[in-house]
């Protein structure tokens, strides 16, 4: 108790000096790692005993995370390490590895200023690792790399020294052909090297690590590496060369402070003006200036129920504080403001700039909110997840009289994880939760049962296609029911290029230069004309007005702008959300009076008009796909493919590696529900796999028909094909 | 057959002799209140009146879904009542064009309309005005500009304006209306205008000022309508305006 307190003062002493304070994410593919890594650095800290790290691992305190044996959900932990004579405070975020959960992970980045990116030494670089690691770049977040199971190298692969060598130079050289292609401005700075220290080794599990300078202390190297474990003798390793100690160095060598970090990072994450008073604070992480604080996560904690975590770039933060919620436009106060000490969270007086703060009574807040002192403060950059909500499932309370709990328990888990979407109708009773893949909606029901008690009943998973064209529609003509108004449509396949353009940049159209927009669309493949003339970007679609001086257009364009996009969440297959579609209106003709060109006639006139246009476009579905990766036993590689190719499935790659065999294949993600328990069963639970999501593809053209009445059926539509003249009166 | 028959201005009793009959004898009626409004009347009383069952049908049953409407007038004698005269409602051109094309014999039988209640309550001249146009609400902060450019159009050719206002969600008061042309341009506060509330009622109210007076003036219940006028009156006009609208002294700047 004692120590205890006496750790609480030291934490509240840094917290003043933000030059002794590192915030940091660990990072990696599945299994990689990170927790084991987690626990037994809070462990060397002296922040949690020794027993309770490591193989129960600590940190994944959830009970689903034990049973399952990953990480769900990120969890916030801090410890006091001293370097060359001065003590650091480190707020470290473990992150979930699982593609499913990718969506903490990205927000985490948002809280941190530095990340250790870890690799398994025998798997190496995986696509997810990639995945995370453009994740943090993106942010302005620094890596340094430790590459972890160094043991399994000699154990199970039983390499020579050399080639334990040369295995682990090309995990480093990968990552930074990586961090170059993605980040080449900084990859001379960031490049990784193992010379000056921004690369480790070792082991989380048996808690020994080494890097070049810890070596020159240590005099531990490769050579001992490679005989301590020869010997099986880690625990002599672990205590001449231990792993916190080698990796918490790193990360303060190497890993910037919020002083440092807010210099440049702010620019990226904000896109007020930077010379602004509360820009200024922000860029010099002023204590003292007004509270610029981004929640990138909600937990919900049994006594002080919501809690919104999130990164303080300016100001200081104090009980009873009045807080703008700015994205929400509402106004909370301030209950209790912690900080994390190891795995919980202390409650004190103030928190200043630069640290990772977890508030109570911010009620108004969700994941990714702005909370300032200023009312009109400029929020932060929206933090998108790159990948979209790929599975849904209708939920029903088992018990009708439920139904209200269900529904604010639905909201809830919303609020908190903000790549789960909730859509919720009343009247028919059905409601949906669609997500980032099977498991995700599974641990989300599973928490409604545990955590809140609802007994639900849930539909099978389902895939969310997207209905997209192939060709260029004719000029299709629609009117308004008034007949009044005319609008001329076309519509044809958006170049790929330019959703990444809008999903890589965060484009806001209205706030865009517009000579810079045209040209960077017209790179990305779009005419002049319709570079110039794009009025809006939803969920991967485009409408360009190309008309030339119709009289009141200006004035009808946020409602031909909303039919566009009522067209576009849900289109004229199947009512499933499109993507890739290019909507150009190419005339129109307006009534002058503007009650005859209200909402009721200009919305369906303009989506009638785009659905007609799509179905004389061939338009199709696309369907999810994912990338999947299954390291098992020779033998067994028969049972493998088959149970691959029985799924529509394709094998791209076998690698082979000592006994064990590699698989990559892609599969549509409508086949690979009830995988795990298939492969388990199939591989007698010997193998060891991981997903990652693959884009969409467009369905094969024998099964289009069949998966549209499929969903059409679902949703209670007429089981026939639409043809254009259903949506034109 | 298709009839189309306006109700006139204020209650069910304002219908023409011969639409009555022609309503009476026709096999279904239906009645629409969106393009305007019978406010001195209601359902009940319209078909207590008719002696016989009125069906009210919205706007959509005009619109997108008006085949099935003219699919019964080819069979039977459809009558559609309409407040005011029914070929005012811009709307309903369509649905005539639609049924003559589709060989529905149509029949009209007009009515008295708010254009020509104006003149008589105004003493305006009804050759004197140019273009109408809606005032309607601002549309997710979009403001239409097309009232105030007519305005300006047809003062350029010292014409009156006669602005109806919108009916949706619930009818606009001329107070609201002036407020929302003063959005869009400022400067008409100064012009003059002419207020009218329910007109053909037992109790129409009509004031003339500059709208920067009118906007405050309570002209009670609905429906209203403004008109703007042109830059000269002809001076039995502005007799008039005095002698019906209580118009200020001042008006007599603009007798050419
Ligand atoms: N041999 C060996 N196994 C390790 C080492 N570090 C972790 N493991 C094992 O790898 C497995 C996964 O470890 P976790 O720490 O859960 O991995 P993670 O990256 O947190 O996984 P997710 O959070 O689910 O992505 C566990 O069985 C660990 O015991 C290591 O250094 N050597
Ligand atoms: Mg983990």
């Amino acid at each position: 108790m004692v120590r205890a307190k006496k750790m609480i003062d030291k934490i509240k002493e840094l917290m003043w000096k933000p030059e002794q304070i590192r915030n940091m994410g660990i990072v990696a593919h599945i299994d990689h790692g990170k927790t084991t890594l987690s626990d037994n650095l809070l462990a060397g800290a002296g922040m949690i005993s020794e027993e309770l790290a490591g193989q129960q691992l600590y940190l994944d305190f959830d009970e689903q995370e034990k049973e399952r044996g990953i990480t769900i959900n990120a969890a916030n932990v801090s410890m006091v390490h001293e370097y060359k004579g001065k003590e650091y405070l480190i707020n470290l975020i473990d992150t979930p590895g699982h593609v499913d959960f990718g969506g903490d992970v990205t927000r985490a980045m948002r809280a941190v200023d530095g990340v250790i990116v870890v690799v398994d030494a025998v798997e190496g670089v995986m696509p997810q690792t990639e995945t995370v690691l453009r994740q943090a770049l993106r942010e302005n977040v620094k890596p340094v790399l430790f590459i972890n199971k160094v043991d399994r190298l000699i154990r199970e692969l039983e390499l020579t020294p050399d080639q334990m060598q040369e295995k682990l130079m090309n995990v480093i050289l990968e990552v930074n052909k990586l961090i170059k292609a993605m980040k080449p401005e900084k990859y001379k700075e960031w490049m990784l090297r193992v010379e000056d220290g921004s690369v480790a080794f070792g082991s989380a599990l048996y808690k020994w690590a080494v890097s070049v300078p810890a070596m020159k202390e240590t005099g531990v190297g490769f050579k001992e590496v490679y005989k301590y474990l020869k010997e099986d003798n880690w625990k002599e390793l672990a205590k001449k060369s231990p792993l916190h100690k080698v990796v918490l160095d790193m990360v303060i060598r190497h890993l910037p402070s919020p002083i440092e970090a807010q210099k440049e990072r702010i620019k990226t994450i904000w896109k007020g003006d930077i010379n602004s008073p509360e820009g200024q604070a922000m860029v010099r992480c002023d204590p003292k200036g007004p509270v610029a604080l981004m929640i990138t996560k909600i937990i919900v904690d049994p006594h002080a129920g919501e809690v919104a975590v999130g990164r303080l770039f300016s100001g200081t933060i104090k009980p009873g504080m009045e807080l703008y919620i700015v994205d929400r436009k509402r106004k909370n106060r301030v209950q209790t403001v912690g900080l994390f000490m190891g795995p919980k969270r202390v409650e004190v007086p103030e928190i200043p700039a630069g640290n990772i703060v977890a508030v109570v009574g911010l009620k108004d807040a969700v994941a990714g909110s702005t909370c300032s002192t200023l009312e009109n403060f400029e929020p932060f950059e929206e933090i998108k997840h790159i990948s979209e909500p790929v599975v849904t499932m209708a939920i029903e309370a088992k018990n009708p009289r439920d139904l209200p709990k269900l529904i604010e328990a639905l909201r809830q888990l919303a609020k908190e994880d903000p790549t789960l979407h909730v859509t919720l109708n009343e009247e028919t009773g059905e409601h949906l939760i669609s997500g980032m893949g099977e498991l995700h909606l599974e641990v989300k029901v599973e928490k409604l049962r545990r955590e809140k008690g609802i007994e639900v009943i849930t539909s099978p998973p389902i895939v969310v296609f997207r209905e997209t064209v192939t060709t260029t529609s004719p000029v299709v003509e629609g009117k308004s029911p008034n007949r009044h108004n005319k609008f001329y449509i076309v519509v044809e396949p958006l170049p790929e290029g330019v959703i990444k353009l809008f999903k890589e940049e965060n484009i806001d159209l209205k706030k865009a230069d517009k000579k810079e927009l045209r040209k960077k669309l017209v790179e990305a493949g779009l005419s002049g004309e319709e570079a110039s003339g794009i009025v809006d970007y939803y969920e991967g679609n485009v409408l360009c007005d190309v008309t030339k001086g119709v009289q009141y257009l200006n004035e009808t364009m946020d409602l031909i702008i909303q039919g566009f996009r009522e067209a576009m969440s849900a289109g004229p297959l199947a009512r499933e959300p499109c993507m890739g579609v290019k909507v150009k209106l190419v005339d129109c003709k307006l009534h002058e009076d503007a009650v005859h060109r209200g909402p009721a006639q200009v919305i369906p006139a303009v989506r009638g008009a785009i659905y007609a246009a799509m179905l004389q476009a061939n338009p199709t579905l696309l369907e999810p796909y994912q990338k999947v990766f299954i390291t098992v036993p020779q033998d067994m590689l028969g049972n493998v493919t088959r149970e691959i190719q029985g799924r529509r499935g394709q094998i791209l790659e076998m690698r082979t590696e000592g006994d064990l065999v590699t698989i990559i294949a892609k599969a549509p993600v409508k086949e690979m529900f009830g995988f795990a328990g298939a492969i388990r069963s199939a591989t007698a639970g010997k193998a060891m796999w991981s997903v990652e999501h693959a884009g969409f593809e467009p369905v094969p053209q024998a099964l289009l028909e069949n998966f549209i009445m499929e969903v059409r059926k679902r949703k209670g539509l007429k089981l026939e094909l639409p043809k254009p003249e259903d949506f034109l009166p | 057959m298709l009839l189309l028959i306006g109700m006139g201005l204020w209650d069910e009793r304002d219908i023409s002799c011969k639409g009555l009959e022609l309503a009476r004898k026709s096999d279904v009626v239906f009645v629409e209140f969106y393009t305007s409004k019978l406010m001195g009347s209601n359902l009940e009383r319209i078909s207590e009146f008719l002696g016989r069952e009125v069906v009210e049908i919205e706007r959509s049953d005009l619109e997108e879904n008006c085949s099935k409407i003219i699919e019964i007038a080819k069979e039977r004698d459809v009558a559609i009542l309409v407040p005011g005269d029914p070929m005012i409602a811009t709307t309903h051109s369509s649905l005539v064009l639609e049924a003559k094309r589709k060989g529905v014999e149509v029949r009209i039988v007009h009515s008295a309309s708010i254009i020509n209640a104006v003149c008589g309550l105004t003493g305006l001249h009804n050759y004197r005005f140019g273009k109408s146009a809606t005032v309607s609400y601002p549309y997710g902060g979009t403001l239409s500009k097309t009232p105030v450019e007519v305005i300006r159009m047809n003062r350029s050719i010292d014409a009156h304006t006669l602005l109806f206002l919108d009916l949706h969600p619930k009818p606009m008061s001329i107070g609201e209306a002036i407020g929302i042309l003063e959005k869009a341009d400022e400067s008409v506060s100064e012009l003059f205008g002419v207020g009218i509330a329910r007109a053909g009622s037992e109790d129409p109210f009509v004031r003339c000022d500059r709208l920067k007076v009118l906007k405050n003036v309570d002209f009670g219940e609905p429906l209203h309508v403004l008109v703007v006028l042109a830059k000269t009156l002809h001076f039995m006009e502005y007799e008039c305006l005095r002698e019906f609208a209580s118009a200020p002294k001042e008006l007599e700047e603009l007798v050419a």
